[in-house]
């Protein structure tokens, strides 16, 4: 029971992350929408690589300033350098994700680590303009009130009370993914732009190919094929979502689950009325059946028109 | 048994003695021996172009575009629009829960792929400069006028106020911003402020010039910002900065030295109070989306036109970056004052050219608004 609440917990956040964006060419698609910790972990990665790079400059730059010292005395270029270096920590700052972005298809080496990818809301293409002003922004939501919090008193010599309202200003802005579903930043409802997951779902082997089935009984030492027959009754008591389940516990098929597997089995077997015994080394091979002519029963009433959605399902909604 | 059968359960009542008997023989239909799955053939005859879409897009997840060839790259988008066409199929036809999640995720890639940004950055930034600043500073023209004239006005009365009694040079400017240029300093005092470089200068001029972009940077963005309470702030600021300037010139004219303080002021002043001016500018735009909202309501006025400001007030920073520039290098070098008019006039006529006519043919303002209006 437990087990059972967890799980449909775990299903509501799931689907109140799930989007539907329509192609261009018409079709809906689903998105999961990134949560706020992945958001959060892909732009402290970027922090940190952004950190590694100005650091890495700055030793470069300190190397060349040294070298010339050397070679030419004085201290003519220290002023350039510097003036150089700071233009190029603010050009950093300012266009690493932007820059990554555009190229890397809307993901930041950060987003691509944690698997994140930057949308359009709309479904349309991702514009240029669009990533650059989601970015930009960046300016004033994380970077100024930051700079002046760390920076403090030197470059903003003012009363506690300002101070602290900076740090108010900036919990608002840092924490604004968390005060809305689509858990948009500023710049994302500027932008028009969504962070979703990237998907990435793998094709396995097709259940509904009995070539696969026939395989499997080979392996358990038993050709005889379709030795489990069920009648179009039987067939009509479970729904497409009892379907799609029985295919989830079928491929994982491994010893851990095996237990589960009788289990299953045996409730199929109560709730069909199926006359005769499965064996318990036949259980798999029961489950295999089942799944097939189930799946063949579903599929051939969708043809016309008529959806099973689950057990409760009667048809009249 | 194997170890896997030992751990099902028996839970059959009959005990599995023979693998033959006791099933039934059902009169119905063998349904499991019938041809194969209508979605199962569908999925045979489509796999291979899915194989095909998903092979290039890791491809081009590990390599970026250059891997594939111009042959490949002309099949991604017909692979793509197959796969769409796949999915909505199978969404009719396939109860394979797998399936459909595989088409729906290689589907959602290829589109990422397919209608992702098309643009460099340098495109976006190049679009930026030639369309999108020059238009959206047009489009603010009134807004900025009214800053400028504030500013100007300022400067009138500053200047007549401290020409006829020295004393307002004290209530009209920040002794801290002015390094002991007041009227008790001697006209010899004041002529070196102007012409000698700091001590140091030479080398430490880029960073001073950095430095001085922050210092205006701010006044600017309080200039932008403050156009939210309603304009009164940014109001005052024009008109303040406009007397601090007025009695600055007043103080060195009363030397004789008016036009030497203007050069020194040109050089950089001309980008330098036109940024300001954009930013005030922009400010009052703010303000006008609050105070006379028309048809929409408050808060959305304030986002479609917040936009535009925000673009206004990014292109007034950039132009003080160029004024910290200026000011940090070209005054402390260039000491002749003819000199100093003339890369003013210069900066100046630039400005004034690049805003009103950059941009105005490509015909981008309807992507402007749609992007940022």
């Amino acid at each position: 029971m437990a087990d059972q609440s967890v799980a449909r917990a775990a299903a509501t956040r799931e689907t109140r992350r799930l989007r539907r964006i329509l192609t261009p060419e018409g079709v809906e698609l689903e998105v999961e929408l990134a949560d706020a910790g992945e958001r959060a972990g892909a732009f402290l990665i970027d922090i940190i690589a952004m950190t590694v790079a100005i650091i890495a400059l700055v030793l470069l730059g300190i190397l060349v300033l040294w070298q010339a010292e050397v070679t030419l005395g004085g201290n003519h270029l220290a002023g350039w350098l510097i003036a150089f270096g700071i233009l190029l920590i603010f050009a950093i700052r300012t266009f690493y994700f932007s820059w990554f972005e555009l190229r890397w298809t809307g993901a930041t080496p950060g987003k691509r680590l944690l698997g994140l990818r930057v949308i359009d809301r709309q479904g349309g293409p991702l514009t240029g303009q669009a990533v650059v002003a989601r970015n930009l922004t960046r300016e004033i939501e994380f970077f100024l009130p930051a700079t002046l919090i760390i920076a403090g008193p030197a470059l903003l010599p003012a009363e506690q009370f300002v101070r602290l309202s900076m740090l108010v200003w900036l919990g608002i802005l840092v924490l604004m993914p968390l005060f809305n579903r689509d858990r948009l930043r500023i710049g994302d409802m500027i932008g028009g732009t969504w962070v979703i997951v990237a998907p990435k779902a793998k094709l396995l082997s097709d259940l509904g190919n009995e070539d696969n089935h026939r395989w499997r009984r080979a392996i358990a030492g038993d050709a005889s094929a379709a030795r489990f027959t069920f009648t179009p009754q039987q067939l009509d008591i479970y729904g497409a979502y009892e379907l799609q389940a029985l295919e989830a516990l079928l491929r994982r098929n491994d010893t851990a689950t095996a237990a589960t597997r009788g289990e299953v089995a045996q409730r199929i077997v109560n709730r069909i009325g199926w006359q005769g015994n499965v064996k318990p080394q036949e259980v798999d091979d029961f489950l295999n059946s089942f799944y097939l002519a189930q799946r063949r029963r579903l599929e051939g009433q969708m043809l016309f028109g008529k959806r099973r959605k689950d057990k409760h399902d009667r048809g009249d909604s | 048994m194997t170890p896997r059968d030992r751990q099902e359960p028996s839970f059959a009542a009959a005990p599995a003695a023979s693998t033959t008997g006791s099933r039934p023989t059902s009169p119905s239909t063998r349904t499991g021996s019938a041809a194969g799955l209508k979605s199962t053939q569908f999925r045979r005859e489509r796999e291979p172009n899915w194989r095909e879409l998903e092979q290039m897009l890791d491809r081009l997840d590990k390599h970026g575009a250059v891997t594939l060839s111009s042959a490949e790259l002309t099949r991604l988008p017909i692979l793509y629009r197959a796969t769409l066409s796949s999915l909505s199929v199978a969404r009719n036809i396939s109860l394979d829960r797998n399936l459909i999640d595989y088409l729906e995720s290689l589907a959602a890639r290829a589109y990422f792929r397919v209608y992702g940004p098309k643009s460099s950055l340098a495109a976006v930034l190049g679009d930026f400069f030639w369309h999108v600043l020059p238009q959206a500073i047009r489009q603010l023209r009134w807004h900025i006028t009214l800053a400028g004239f504030l500013l100007i006005l300022g400067a009138l009365c500053g200047y007549w106020l401290t020409s006829a009694n020295e004393d307002w040079f004290y209530s009209l400017t920040d002794p801290s911003m002015m390094g002991g240029r007041n009227p008790t300093a001697s006209t010899e005092a004041l002529r070196q402020s102007l012409y000698d470089p700091l001590p140091g200068a030479k080398e430490w001029l880029a960073i001073f010039g950095s430095s001085l972009f922050y210092h205006n940077a701010k006044i600017a963005l309080a200039c932008f910002g403050l156009g939210f309470a309603f304009g009164i702030p940014t109001f005052l600021l024009s008109l303040g900065n406009g007397l601090t300037l007025g009695a600055f010139i007043a103080l060195f004219a009363s030397r004789g030295l008016g036009i030497d303080a203007l050069g020194w002021l040109a050089i950089h002043g001309t980008t330098e109070l036109f940024a300001v001016t954009v930013a005030s500018g922009a400010g009052f735009a703010l303000a006008e989306a609050l105070l006379f909202p028309g048809r929409l309501s408050r808060l959305d006025n304030l986002a479609r036109r917040g936009r535009l400001a925000g673009i206004v007030a990014v292109g007034a920073v950039l132009m003080l970056l160029v004024a910290g520039a200026l000011e940090g290098l070209g005054r402390q070098l260039i000491l002749d004052t003819d000199t100093r008019f003339a890369i003013g006039g210069t900066a100046l006529c630039f400005w004034l050219l690049y805003f009103t006519l950059a941009g105005r043919r490509g015909a981008r303002q309807q992507d402007m608004d749609e992007t940022y209006g």
